[in-house]
């Protein structure tokens, strides 16, 4: 005969640190691919609350373990015949789970992380300190309410209602443990006195206006569109550019991007057509910054936004811009908070033009950096590069 | 407090029913607990099987993970019940359960317990009595391990990663007794002198080298858990942990071993017994509904209900029931299935084997005259521990620390990925250079891990 018992462990949770653990594992597996995961095409431009699902091979608990071609036994529903194709690979992966031995089917979880953790993993991951903001950029942006407390007087809406409830048992145990003892022992619920409000209880909340600073930043992208470009080149551009986004996102309550694309003339184009469109033609990248100047001068006043500037090329310049192109790479240095020069090349692909060398020899700015890309796996190391100069800038 | 829709009373009434049953058919059990409770708590249970006392280690934790994602998500259902091969023997309930269910449980729970204390498997590989004791303990070492400041978490997590990838590589025969060395040298030599005796007077001498008496190991060994406990530079309480992770396999290989015929087994039994009980009309629909959804064939899989159950069913149909209690004390799944799964029992499951080509699974077999005991066999050489490779250590050259093994090939070849990463977790545990010898496209290879954990692989 069985003995039945109930056991009750409510509140106690015997799995919570191994669950810690593994989420601390998953986490760091996370932030160690985090490279590959965040230039996957799939999520670029994508909102920074939406859910993105990333599979992650689970932590695996590895052993020796069969590989998967060897037979098998399973059930079927009868008529399956020699040659009957029964499933693909992934079909497989959950019979796995069921055979009677251990072979285990491939793990892989799909974690739902939003953008923003991801971005947040990679940043943390980076180690960069917090951007000091320059003072006179910050701006106005929102009047807030500050609560400090409470006051005994004040306006109706103001009614702190839960505190002066409070105040009023307060006053009204004070009053009993004035009064006789005996009433209190058969003291009788129903012929208990009513207790009124007075005065005397009601409190309010004390506010203040609080006038919350808020910074703002526009991130300017420039890109070289010329027939050079081609997509994989525009790819890592496009990378790059999503996570510089991302960056100042995080720093800044309120973000712009401008998008400028430019062959031998510029022009201000919206995202997709900054992403998409190809142009054909040769190469002023002159014009793209004169075309940001341009912006600037109009939208963006430099003591009020804080900007980023960035452009790509394939450094393929027409020799004769080089000059207007040092010029206003120089006048950018000084309106923005950081400018800087991607250049991306393909492998084997040596340009014709030094555009690079001009500026790394002619644009001394502690605000500008210039950093080479050519595969995806350069762009986190290029970005951190960059932002680099952001915290020299801070100082 | 969840809202039951019985009482405990009813269980105890039921459970005195189910147990008058059991004795009439002479079922052994050990004393039965059962203990209720909630459906985190079951989770939990399952993810520490059944030992919520164990040591810590983000494995449970990821099993707590998957166990809910899968429930959450409706690819699983959740357990009815939990049973501990423990004397006496613990059963977990579900509170939020059925009555029914309960009903059904509590029947089944019977004969795992019976299974537990009659098998073979569990009779010689485990100690019933002591397996809460034993948890605990290996918990409160683990835990010392932890909290000695010269140790700390995360050293332990690494020996302990690599136990557990190579835990599956202990002595499978249970109830083996292990030789000691000095058995074995003695043993070596006498086959020796054996061997090079010269029958008559016209035979040639036999040219038989004399046996390395300081090889090690002096036999080729599968039981790589031992082997690193015996001859590796770890220290002391690295080797306790090997040890703690050791004698937990040891204490679960039964159950690895008997999957189907102990879910056979105790689905033969609850059948049975609610059939017995005179049910109410509508607790037997429910029972009949709960019956086959546990019963039913996995498609395209092995159910280890459904093929124990309809195996048992089978036995006792030609041989009696006498036969069956017999089975379950002598067999484990792959002599159960070698001896007793039957043409008529495949064509009846609808049984199919299936290999790989290309990315596609694709039938091979089906269950006809010819087919079946491919089938068969096949089944049998994959349930249990037949499932895990068989991989020996073979020798460790004193020139230079390398530790040489052979995976014993039988067809099956290793998963590479999973491999070269247990030959980490091994090099680790050994601190040196480890050489697996294998087949990888059906051709002879070495998979070597340098101490620097890169791996190579050479022609044999």
């Amino acid at each position: 005969m069985g003995v039945f018992r109930e056991i009750d462990s409510s509140g106690s949770d015997r799995a919570s640190g191994d669950r810690r653990r593994h989420r601390k594992l998953v986490e760091d597996s996370i932030k160690k691919n985090i490279g590959g995961i965040i230039a996957e095409e799939s999520i670029i431009g994508e909102n920074k609350d939406k859910k993105i699902k990333i599979p992650i091979k689970g932590i695996k608990e590895y052993r020796f373990i069969y590989g998967k071609n060897k037979p098998g036994v399973g059930s079927g529903k009868g008529g399956e015949q020699r040659g009957d194709k029964i499933g693909s690979d992934q079909i497989q992966q959950g019979q796995g789970e069921q055979q009677a031995g251990n072979n285990e089917g491939e793990e892989v979880y799909e974690t739902e992380i939003t953008l923003e953790e991801l971005i947040n993993y990679l940043f943390d991951d980076l180690d960069l300190p917090y951007m000091d903001r320059k003072k006179f950029n910050e701006i106005e942006s929102e009047k807030k309410f500050k609560r400090l407390g409470y006051q005994k007087k004040g306006i109706k809406p103001r009614l702190a209602k839960k505190r002066s409830v409070i105040e009023k048992i307060k006053r009204e145990k004070a009053t009993q443990r004035g009064k006789d003892v005996e009433l209190e022992t058969d003291g009788n619920e129903e012929e208990r006195e009513r207790f009124p409000f007075k005065e005397e209880d009601l409190r309010y909340y004390h506010i203040r206006n609080d006038i919350k600073r808020e910074s703002n930043a526009v991130v300017i992208c420039i890109m070289d569109t010329s027939s050079s470009m081609d997509i994989s080149k525009k790819y890592i551009a496009r990378s790059f550019y999503f996570l510089l986004y991302q960056f100042v996102r995080l720093k800044y309550v309120n973000v712009e991007v401008v998008f400028v694309s430019h062959s031998t003339v510029a022009k201000e184009v919206n995202e997709d057509e900054f992403f998409h469109r190809g142009e054909s033609g040769g190469t002023y990248i002159s014009s793209g910054y004169e075309k940001v100047l341009e912006i600037i001068e109009e939208r963006y006043n430099p003591a009020i936004w804080n900007i980023y500037a960035f452009h790509c090329s394939d450094g393929d310049n027409w020799r004769e811009d080089n000059e207007k192109a040092v010029k206003f790479a120089k006048k950018l240095c000084e309106t923005c908070n950081l400018f800087g020069y991607g250049q991306i090349s393909s492998s084997g692909y040596i340009p014709s033009s030094t555009i690079k060398s001009e500026f790394t020899s002619k644009v001394k700015y502690s605000n500008f950096s210039i950093v080479n890309m050519s595969r995806k796996e350069d762009i986190i190391p290029a970005l951190k590069k960059m932002l680099e100069k952001e915290e020299g800038l801070g100082e | 407090m969840l809202m039951m829709e019985y009482t405990f009373k009813q269980l105890e009434e039921w459970d005195s029913k189910i147990y008058k049953i059991i004795e009439s058919e002479g079922l052994d059990c050990f004393p039965q607990e059962y203990e209720i409770c909630r459906y985190e708590d079951m989770i939990c249970f399952e993810a520490y099987a059944g030992m919520p006392s164990r040591y810590p280690h983000w494995s449970f934790g990821k099993a707590y993970e998957r166990k809910k994602t899968l429930y959450r998500y409706n690819l699983e259902g959740l357990p009815y019940e939990m049973v501990i091969n423990s004397d006496p023997c613990i059963a977990y309930l579900m509170k939020d359960n059925t009555l029914l269910l309960q009903i059904l449980t509590i029947a089944h729970v019977y004969g795992h317990n019976d299974f537990f204390k009659n098998n073979r498997l569990f009779a010689e590989g485990t100690r019933a009595r002591n397996t809460i004791e034993m948890f605990k303990n290996h918990a409160d070492r683990v835990r010392s391990y932890v909290s000695e400041p010269a140790i700390g978490y995360e050293k332990v997590e690494r020996i302990m990663d690599a136990a557990h990838g190579l835990r599956y590589h202990t002595t499978r025969v249970i109830g083996l007794k292990e030789l000691s060395i000095e058995e074995m040298k003695k043993r070596l030599l006498q086959k020796y002198h054996n061997d090079i005796k010269v029958e008559g007077p016209l035979d040639e001498k036999k040219d038989i080298p004399f046996p390395n008496l300081n090889k090690v190991p002096l036999e080729p060994t599968d039981d790589i858990m031992g082997f690193l406990i015996e001859y590796s530079k770890l220290e002391d309480w690295e080797k306790d942990i090997i040890e703690i992770v050791n004698e937990e396999t040891k204490y679960f290989i039964p159950q690895i071993e008997t999957k189907i015929m102990n879910e056979g087994w105790a689905s033969y039994w609850h059948y049975k017994i609610l059939n017995k009980l005179e049910l109410p009309q509508s607790l037997h629909m429910e029972f009949l509904n709960r019956h086959n959804q546990v019963i039913r064939p996995f498609i395209g899989g092995i159910n280890p209900y459904f093929v124990g159950f309809k195996m048992f069913e089978d036995i006792e149909k030609r041989y009696g029931l006498d036969k069956i209690f017999e089975v379950r004390k002598l067999e484990r799944d792959q002599s159960f299935i070698r001896k007793y799964l039957t043409e008529d029992l495949c064509k009846d499951m609808n049984m199919f084997q299936y290999n790989k080509k290309g990315s596609d699974y694709v039938i091979e077999e089906i269950s006809d005259k010819e087919g079946w005991k491919k089938i068969r066999d096949t089944l049998a050489n994959n349930v249990g521990m037949e499932g895990i490779p068989y991989i020996r250590v073979v020798e460790v050259s004193t020139k230079d620390n390398l530790l040489t093994l052979e995976h014993e090939y039988d067809g099956r070849e290793l998963d590479l990925t999973y491999a070269y990463e247990t030959l980490k977790y091994l090099s680790t545990l050994w601190g040196g250079k480890v050489k697996l010898r294998t087949y990888i496209n059906n051709v002879k290879k070495f998979i070597t891990c340098n101490e620097d954990k890169t791996i190579s692989i050479t022609k044999f």
